[in-house]
């Protein structure tokens, strides 16, 4: 009886618990090794600009990521760092004449900077309403980008950012080369908010997610964490934004602007909120699909993204990561009861 | 007949509000109570939810409020554990008064509670919920840097308390697959985790059936073994067994108070009782 009891509960455990615990270690490392693969030969195969967009979009989705599927936060404000990582790179780089190294870190901390205040004012609210603080900060800071054109460069954006890397020229010049010289920056914001995740603030998140009354019953300052895995997030979203102005060789308004906010939030959910891994699949298919469908002329890109969009979230609702891994674990547990 | 009952329970009423014999009492009371409120009050724009009430819990009692519902009994549940802030009135926590802090700095001063509706993680394993509960005062939380290995630390103490509330067997299932009986065990178990001075539970037995709440009596029986305990119940057999003093309340104000004898016999208590719900009575 007993034994039996038990079994039914480790089906349901399965069934009910999210894909980013109780994963075969073998599996896990096996996923782990072939993602890294992935990456590492995606500029043979994809135009390495391309590859790259996809990784930064990839890396500011986990940053989402951490919010919305491990805190239970919907930030509808996080091009505010990605926008404000990118222009403070692409102002270091073009000032100072740096490592772009040091220039995307110096952008990390100052997105960490601005989110100080703005976790500060938006974590005492919950749902829209965070949501809606966010964004209005992320507006404030579009407008402010706009009129200080004297160091933003205004309608224009800010231009010419060089790719400086300790004198190789292949580097500075070639993208394909560029791509394996950032990627230890993205690999850095992903180890971060895997780490994050996997510690024990990351279960402390996971209850506040579940249950914050509980967890504040229990002693948790429910909202020094928020502001602490906001920062935490900002700052990952500030590695992803400065790469990404160094890549382009730019920093525009549209980086600061709430349509931003809103892909990178498409990206998350598309890909599959909870799990880490769901950013970068998510960015992968939004980010080929915009550049297939904008090299074929088409006009109507956000049409097609947003239809996609609502197909996925009607059809899969733990996004496209989530539905594969459900997908296996049904599988699995399916061959185990037939063998 | 009539007129034994008058002074019985204006002998009842006295007791809690006599607010002159209060400032001079309250040095000595402060010695004696593990939790006292004087004149506790909370207003939610116009509707008094509760209105000045004096409760005086002694160190290691068992204290039970009971009352019909919309009493008040889980708003000043909320107010004593931080969850809303009172209008006015004070709560003293061993003398010191506590009113206007948050539900986490409360709990760091040796207060836990469960609540009315089983609040859970639903996704964690039970070991998990323990580990969580008892990292809480380390500050272990804080570190994201480390590995959540680190939690296993804590693990033989959960193991010790899950086998406390009979739940060691279950361990490693989420608590989402639990039956209701051992959700509310586990409930009790995270409430107790962190060795708290004062208990409060909310309707520890709330939607159980007979079984597991005699279960549930014997367990909080076990726990409020050198704490005190407040907590709130609907089912009198409960209150009746572990209650050392019972505080009724009515439209937020404190209607009797007295042993689960006295006050089960007071007749505004059965008014108010028959009023709303006349079987619970017995």
């Amino acid at each position: 009886m007993s034994a039996q009891l038990t079994d039914t509960a480790r089906v349901q455990t399965a069934a009910s618990s999210g894909p980013e615990r109780r994963v075969n270690p073998f599996l896990r490392a096996g996923l782990l090794l072939l993602a890294l693969l992935v990456v590492l030969a995606l500029p043979w195969y994809i135009y390495p600009p391309v590859a790259m967009d996809i990784l930064a979009w990839g890396l500011f989705a986990i940053s989402v990521d951490l919010l919305l599927g491990f805190t239970g936060l919907l930030s509808f404000g996080h091009a505010a760092f990605w926008g404000m990582s990118a222009y403070t790179t692409g102002y270091i780089a073009t000032q100072a004449g740096v490592p772009f190294y040091v220039a995307v870190l110096g952008g990390a901390v100052a997105a960490m900077v601005i989110a100080v205040p703005t976790g500060y004012l938006a974590v005492r609210r919950t749902g829209i309403y965070f949501a809606m603080v966010t964004l209005a900060f992320a507006q404030m800071l579009y407008f402010i980008a706009n009129q200080a054109s004297a160091i933003t460069g205004g309608e224009n954006g800010l231009q010419g950012i060089p790719k400086t890397f300790f004198g190789i020229d292949q580097v500075e010049t070639d993208s394909f080369y560029f791509y394996y010289a950032a990627l230890p920056l993205i690999l850095l914001g992903a180890f971060i908010a895997w780490r994050t995740v996997s510690s024990p603030f990351g279960r402390v998140l996971l209850a506040i997610r579940d249950n914050p009354a509980r967890a504040r019953a229990l002693g948790y300052d429910v909202e020094r964490y928020k502001i602490m895995v906001f920062v935490i997030s900002a700052g990952i979203a500030g590695l992803a934004g400065g790469v990404f102005s160094v890549s382009h060789g730019f920093a525009s308004l549209q980086e600061l602007a709430w349509q931003t906010s809103g892909k990178v939030v498409l990206i998350t959910v598309l890909g599959g909120i909870g799990t880490l891994w769901g950013g970068p699949l998510g960015a992968a298919v939004v980010v080929l699909l915009e550049d297939q469908l904008a090299s074929s002329g088409f006009e109507g890109i956000g049409i097609i993204t947003g239809s996609i969009f609502i197909l996925i979230v009607l059809l899969f609702r733990k996004g496209i990561w989530g539905t594969v891994a459900d997908l296996v674990t049904r599988l699995r547990s399916r061959g185990g009861r037939n063998a | 007949m009539q007129m034994s009952c008058t002074a019985e329970h204006e002998e009842v009423l006295v007791s809690p509000s006599p607010s002159t014999t209060q400032s001079a009492s309250a040095s000595a009371a402060a010695a004696t109570s593990a939790l006292r409120t004087v004149d506790l009050t909370k207003d939610f724009r116009g509707f008094t939810a509760v209105n000045a009430v004096n409760l005086d819990v002694a160190q290691g009692t068992v204290h039970a409020l009971v009352g019909p519902n919309g009493a008040g009994k889980t708003t000043l549940f909320n107010l004593l554990t931080g969850f809303l802030t009172p209008t006015s009135g004070q709560i003293l926590l061993r003398g010191k008064d506590i009113a206007g802090q948050q539900p986490e700095q409360i709990a760091h001063l040796g207060v836990a509670r469960s609540f009315q509706i089983t609040s859970l993680f639903e996704q964690m394993t039970l070991i998990e919920h323990l580990e969580l509960a008892l990292a809480s005062p380390t500050g272990l939380g804080y570190r994201f840097w480390s590995s959540r290995k680190r939690l296993g630390q804590f693990k033989a103490r959960a193991m010790e308390l899950l086998s406390q509330v009979g739940l060691a067997d279950r361990a490693g299932v989420t608590a989402g697959s639990l039956a209701y009986g051992q959700k509310r065990a586990l409930e009790i178990a995270l409430a107790i985790a962190n060795d708290p001075e004062l208990l409060l539970l909310d309707e520890p037995t709330a939607g159980m059936g007979l079984e597991d709440v005699d279960r549930t009596i014997d367990l909080v029986k076990q726990v409020s073994d050198g704490r005190s305990v407040v907590f709130v119940d609907h089912n009198m057999h409960v209150v009746g067994s572990l209650a050392d003093r019972v505080t009724v309340l009515q439209s937020g104000e404190v209607l009797a108070e007295g042993t689960y004898d006295e006050v089960r016999k007071d007749e505004k208590v059965i008014t108010a009782y028959l009023g709303e719900t006349g079987d619970t009575h017995e």
